[in-house]
C-alpha cells in the first residue's frame, strides 16, 4: 500500500512524439499538501508531463496512481474526477462571458442556470481560497493576472486537491506573484498539493518545497528545496555549472555626450475598449542606452508598444525619432524612420503560413524586386546569409510555424538587427524561451547597445529589466510613475512604484542625470 | 480499445493522391444513385468521364464549358488568397455580360479591333463596380463581405430580369431577351464551326497572368500575407486595406470577363439565365483546386468534362442531367472533408 500522504504518483512515463522522446522513463511523486516543483528548460518534458497526469496525452508506457489508487486518465474529465486541476499557459477562458460563467462551464449545473445563485457561489469560494475576483466581471476585461485566478478559482470550484500550474509567473508581475505564492501558501495548509511547472530558480527556491529537475526528457534529478542550491538546481537543469548572464559594460553607460534618439512627450492612446490606456506618457531614450519599462502587465505596456510600432493610433502628444515626428504614423513610415520592431506576440509579427526567407524580407519587398518581379534567388541568399549569422536552426524554405519559439524570435531579430535600427522596440524579448535562447536574444540586444541603438525593453520579467537596463521607467495606468538609474533601481523601490504607492521625484530625464 | 484520433499531418507523398482519392471516393457515394435508376454505374461514369474526351467534338465542348469556369474559378481563387471572401462571382459576371450587352448594341460599324477591348474593359469595370460597395464596406466598416457579396448577386439578376423584360426586351420576339450585339463585338471562334472562341484564350491568359502575379511579384507576396494573417501584415507595413480592396475588385472585374466572354462568344444576347450558375460553381473550382491557379484550371477542366458528360450519360441511360450537379457537389463536401482530415489520424488504441 502508498502511504496516503502520497496524492499523486507516476511511475516510468514514456511519451514519444514520432522519434521524438518528450518523456523517457520519468517519475514523478507528489506529496499531499506539497508545493513541489518540475524544473527545467523548455522542451525538457514538464508540460508533457503535466498534461498526461491530466489527461491531455497518453502516456505511451508507465503507470499514475492517485491517492494510492491505480488511476486511469483517459481526458480531462477523467482527471477532474480524480481531483486535479491544470492551469496552463494558454487560459481557457471565454472571455465574452463574466467570470461565474467561466467558472461554471462545464461544471453539472442541471438544466437551468441560476445566474444569482452561481454569483453567490463563485463569491464564496473565492473568499474562501482567498483568490481575489470579481463574479460579475467579463474576463475580456481582465488582466492577465486576474485571469490567471479565475483559472485558479476554476480548477478549486471543482474541488480539486492537485493543482497543476504550468509557469503561472511568466505573465505576472512581482506584487501579483508575491499575491500567488501567499495565496499558494493558504492552499497548501489546507492540504491542496501543487505541481509548479517553472525555470526560475529564484522562484522555485521561494515557494516549493520539493524539486524534480527534468532535463531532456529525464529525471535530472529529486531534491528536497531546503537541502538544495540554486546553483545545484541550474546545473542539473542545464548540465553545466555555470551559465552567467552577460553583464552591462559599465563604461559605455557612463558615456556622457549621448542624444536622445527617440523622445515621447505626453503620448496619449487608447486601448481596445476605448478607454485611455496612455496618458501624457513623457520620456527620452538615448543613444546607447536600454531602457526598461517595468510595470504590473495591463498598465499600458502593450498599448505603448503597439503605438511605437505603428499598430495603435496616438491620440495625443507627439513621438520623435532622431528628429522626425513619427506620432501616428504607420509601421511604414516608423521603419523608414529607423526603428526596429521585436513585439509582445511574435506569431502576429511573421506571417506563420510563410517561408522563413518570404518572412525576412516581407517588410521591404522593394529592394527585392527587379524588373517587376521578386529576385526569388536574392531572397533565398538573404535568408541563409540571416540564418548562418543568427544560428538560426531552420531552412530558408521552412513554414515560420514549425519553428520553435525560440528559433522564431531569432528570426524576428535578424530581421530587425540586419538594418541597423536607430531605436529599437522591444516587448516580452524572452517570455517562454528556454535559458539558451534568453541568454542569446539578450546577448544581442546589449550588442546593438554598444552599437548605439537606443533600446526600449518592455518586459514583464524585473529580473530581465534590471540585468540589462540603464535607466528604469515604470509604468502604472498609464502614466510614468517614475524613472530610475539602474544604481536605486531595486525590486523592493521598483516594486512600490509598481503598484502605484511612490512616485519618483525625479523628473525624465537623460543619463546626466544619474549619479 | 477505443478509436483515437491525433493531429498528425499526412506524409508529403500521400498529397497529390487526396483529389484522386476524392474523386474515387465520390463516385463510389453517387453510384447509389445511378443504381436508383437502375443504371450500371460503371457505363454511366465511363459516359461522365471518358465519352467526353473521346471525340474532338465533344473535346471542344469541354472546353466550350470550361470557358467561363475558368473564369469565374480564377476569380474566386484571386480573393480568397488576398483573404476577402467573394461569394459574389455570379452577381459580378451578370454585372460584366450586362456592360458587355450594352457596348455590344452600339458598336455597329466599329471595327473589332477597338469593339472587342471596349467590350472586355467594360466588363472588367462592370465586375469590379459590383464588388467595390461590398469590398468598401468590409474595408471601411468590417462589414462581412460572404453577406453581402451573396445578396448582391439576387439583385444583380433581378437587374437583368427588369433590363430583359423592359427597355432591352427583343422588339421582334417580344422574348425577355436582349437584341443581338453588333457583329464587330462578337468574339472571333478558334476553330471554325465550332462554339469554342477567343474567352478560352482570354481564361489562360488570366490564369497565367494571376499565377505570376501572386507567386512572382511582391504584390502577391503581400497579398498572400495579408490573406493569411492580417495583423502579421499590417505590422510588416503592408497596407492591408488598400491590397484587399485591389484583390477584391480585381476578382470582380476577372468574374465580369466571364460574363463578357458568355455574351461575345456563346449567345450574342443577354438572357437572365447567362450564367447558369457559373459564378457560385466558381467557389467549386477555386476550393477544388486548393487556391492555386493551375489547380483552379485544372478543376474548371475537370468540372467541364462532368458537365459535358452529364449530357451524353442522360441521353445513353436515361440518368438524369441533374446527377452532375449532384457529383459535383458531393465531390465539393469530399474534397473539404479530405483537406481536413489529412491533418488527422486515426487509430485503433489498445489500452
Amino acid at each position: 500500500m502508498t502511504p496516503p500522504s502520497i496524492a499523486v504518483e507516476m511511475r516510468g512515463i514514456t511519451k514519444r512524439f514520432g522519434s521524438l522522446v518528450a518523456n523517457d522513463q520519468v517519475d514523478f511523486t507528489l506529496g499531499r499538501g506539497q508545493i513541489h516543483a518540475l524544473l527545467g528548460e523548455n522542451g525538457a518534458g514538464k508540460t508533457t508531463l503535466m498534461r498526461i497526469l491530466y489527461g491531455l496525452y497518453s502516456a505511451d508506457e508507465g503507470d499514475i496512481a492517485v491517492d494510492g489508487q491505480p488511476a486511469s486518465i483517459r481526458a480531462p474529465r477523467d482527471a477532474i474526477a480524480l481531483g486535479i486541476g491544470m492551469v496552463t499557459q494558454h487560459f481557457a477562458l471565454v472571455p465574452p462571458l463574466s467570470v461565474t460563467e467561466n467558472v461554471v462551464l462545464g461544471h453539472n449545473l442541471g438544466v437551468r442556470l441560476k445566474l444569482e445563485d452561481a454569483h453567490r457561489r463563485v463569491a464564496e469560494a473565492a473568499a474562501r481560497y482567498g483568490v481575489e475576483v470579481e463574479p460579475r466581471a467579463l474576463v475580456r476585461d481582465l488582466s492577465v493576472g486576474e485571469r490567471q485566478r479565475v483559472e485558479i478559482l476554476k480548477a478549486l470550484y471543482r474541488d480539486a486537491r492537485v493543482l497543476i500550474l504550468d509557469e503561472p509567473t511568466a505573465v505576472l508581475a512581482p506584487q501579483e506573484v508575491d499575491q500567488l505564492f501567499e495565496g499558494l501558501r493558504r492552499l497548501r495548509a489546507d492540504g491542496l498539493s501543487v505541481v509548479f511547472i517553472s525555470h526560475k530558480l529564484r522562484e522555485v527556491m521561494n515557494i516549493t518545497d520539493h524539486v524534480t529537475v527534468l532535463r531532456g526528457g529525464q529525471v535530472a534529478g529529486v531534491v528536497q528545496t531546503s537541502a538544495t542550491t540554486p546553483a545545484e538546481m541550474a546545473r542539473m537543469m542545464v548540465g553545466r555549472t555555470t551559465f552567467g548572464m552577460p553583464s552591462l559594460d559599465e563604461a559605455s553607460a557612463a558615456r556622457s555626450a549621448a542624444q536622445p534618439v527617440l523622445r515621447l512627450e505626453s503620448v496619449g492612446a487608447l486601448d481596445n475598449k476605448g478607454l485611455a490606456a496612455l496618458k501624457g506618457v513623457t520620456f527620452d531614450v538615448y543613444e546607447g542606452e536600454i531602457m526598461g519599462l517595468a510595470g504590473v502587465s495591463g498598465n499600458g505596456q502593450s498599448e505603448l508598444a503597439q503605438v511605437l510600432q505603428g499598430t495603435r493610433a496616438c491620440t495625443a502628444g507627439r513621438i520623435i525619432v532622431v528628429d522626425q515626428d513619427v506620432s501616428g504614423a504607420d509601421p511604414e513610415r516608423i521603419m523608414k524612420a529607423g526603428v526596429g520592431r521585436i513585439p509582445e506576440d511574435r506569431h502576429a509579427s511573421v506571417v506563420p503560413e510563410m517561408t522563413v526567407a518570404q518572412n525576412m524580407a516581407l517588410e521591404h519587398l522593394g529592394e527585392f524586386t527587379s524588373n517587376g518581379s521578386l529576385d526569388r534567388h536574392k531572397i533565398r541568399q538573404h535568408a541563409e546569409k540571416l540564418i548562418a549569422e543568427y544560428q538560426i536552426k531552420a531552412k530558408p524554405d521552412d513554414r515560420i510555424r514549425t519553428l520553435s519559439g525560440g528559433n522564431m524570435q531569432k528570426v524576428i531579430l535578424a530581421r530587425v538587427m540586419e538594418r541597423n535600427p536607430r531605436v529599437i522596440i522591444v516587448s516580452q524579448p524572452t517570455r517562454g524561451l528556454d535559458i539558451g535562447a534568453t541568454e542569446y536574444v539578450r546577448s544581442r540586444l546589449l550588442e546593438q547597445r554598444r552599437r548605439g541603438a537606443a533600446i526600449l525593453l518592455i518586459s514583464e520579467d524585473l529580473d530581465e529589466i534590471l540585468e540589462l537596463s540603464d535607466r528604469v521607467a515604470v509604468i502604472y495606468e498609464g502614466q510614468i510613475q517614475g524613472i530610475l538609474p539602474r544604481t536605486e533601481a531595486d525590486p523592493e523601490r521598483l516594486g512600490l512604484l509598481m503598484a502605484g504607492a511612490e512616485t519618483s521625484q525625479e523628473t525624465p530625464h537623460g543619463p546626466q542625470d544619474r549619479a | 480499445m477505443g478509436l483515437k484520433i491525433e493531429r498528425n499531418p499526412a506524409p508529403v507523398w500521400f498529397r497529390p493522391l487526396i483529389p484522386l482519392l476524392a474523386i474515387a471516393l465520390t463516385f463510389a457515394i453517387t453510384s447509389t444513385l445511378v443504381l436508383l435508376v437502375k443504371a450500371n454505374p460503371l457505363q454511366a461514369y465511363y459516359y461522365f468521364l471518358a465519352e467526353p474526351l473521346s471525340s474532338r467534338v465533344s473535346i471542344i465542348e469541354v472546353l466550350v464549358k470550361s470557358t467561363p469556369l475558368l473564369l469565374t474559378g480564377a476569380a474566386v481563387t484571386f480573393a480568397f488568397v488576398g483573404g476577402f471572401w467573394n461569394i459574389g462571382a455570379e452577381g459580378q459576371l451578370l454585372a460584366g455580360a450586362t456592360a458587355a450587352t450594352a457596348i455590344g448594341l452600339q458598336m455597329d460599324g466599329v471595327s473589332p479591333l477597338i469593339a472587342l477591348p471596349l467590350m472586355i474593359a467594360g466588363g472588367f469595370a462592370a465586375g469590379m463596380a459590383w464588388v467595390l460597395i461590398p469590398a468598401l464596406m468590409r474595408v471601411k466598416l468590417a462589414i462581412d463581405e460572404v453577406v453581402t457579396t451573396l445578396l448582391l448577386n439576387s439583385v444583380a439578376l433581378l437587374g437583368v430580369s427588369a433590363l430583359l423584360n423592359g427597355p432591352w426586351r427583343d422588339p421582334i420576339s417580344q422574348w425577355p431577351q436582349s437584341p443581338e450585339i453588333a457583329a464587330s463585338a462578337m468574339f472571333p471562334k478558334l476553330i471554325p464551326r465550332s462554339r469554342l472562341h477567343l474567352g478560352f484564350v482570354l481564361a489562360i491568359v488570366i490564369i497565367v497572368v494571376m499565377w505570376f502575379v501572386l507567386s512572382r511579384t511582391a504584390f502577391g507576396l503581400r497579398m498572400r500575407a495579408v490573406g493569411m494573417s492580417p495583423d502579421a501584415a499590417r505590422f510588416a507595413g503592408i497596407k492591408v486595406e488598400r491590397t484587399l480592396l485591389i484583390s477584391a475588385l480585381a476578382s470582380g472585374g476577372i468574374a465580369g470577363l466571364a460574363g463578357v466572354s458568355e455574351v461575345a462568344g456563346i449567345h450574342f444576347h443577354l438572357i437572365d439565365a447567362i450564367s447558369g450558375g457559373n459564378g457560385y460553381t466558381g467557389i467549386i473550382v477555386a476550393t477544388l483546386g486548393g487556391l492555386n491557379p493551375w489547380g483552379a484550371g485544372l478543376a474548371a477542366l475537370f468540372i467541364g468534362v462532368i458537365d459535358t458528360g452529364s449530357q451524353s450519360v442522360s441521353r445513353a441511360l436515361g440518368v438524369p442531367v441533374y446527377l452532375g450537379d449532384v457529383i459535383l457537389a458531393t465531390l465539393l463536401l469530399v474534397t473539404l472533408a479530405m483537406l481536413l482530415l489529412q491533418r488527422y489520424r486515426v487509430s485503433w488504441s489498445r489500452e
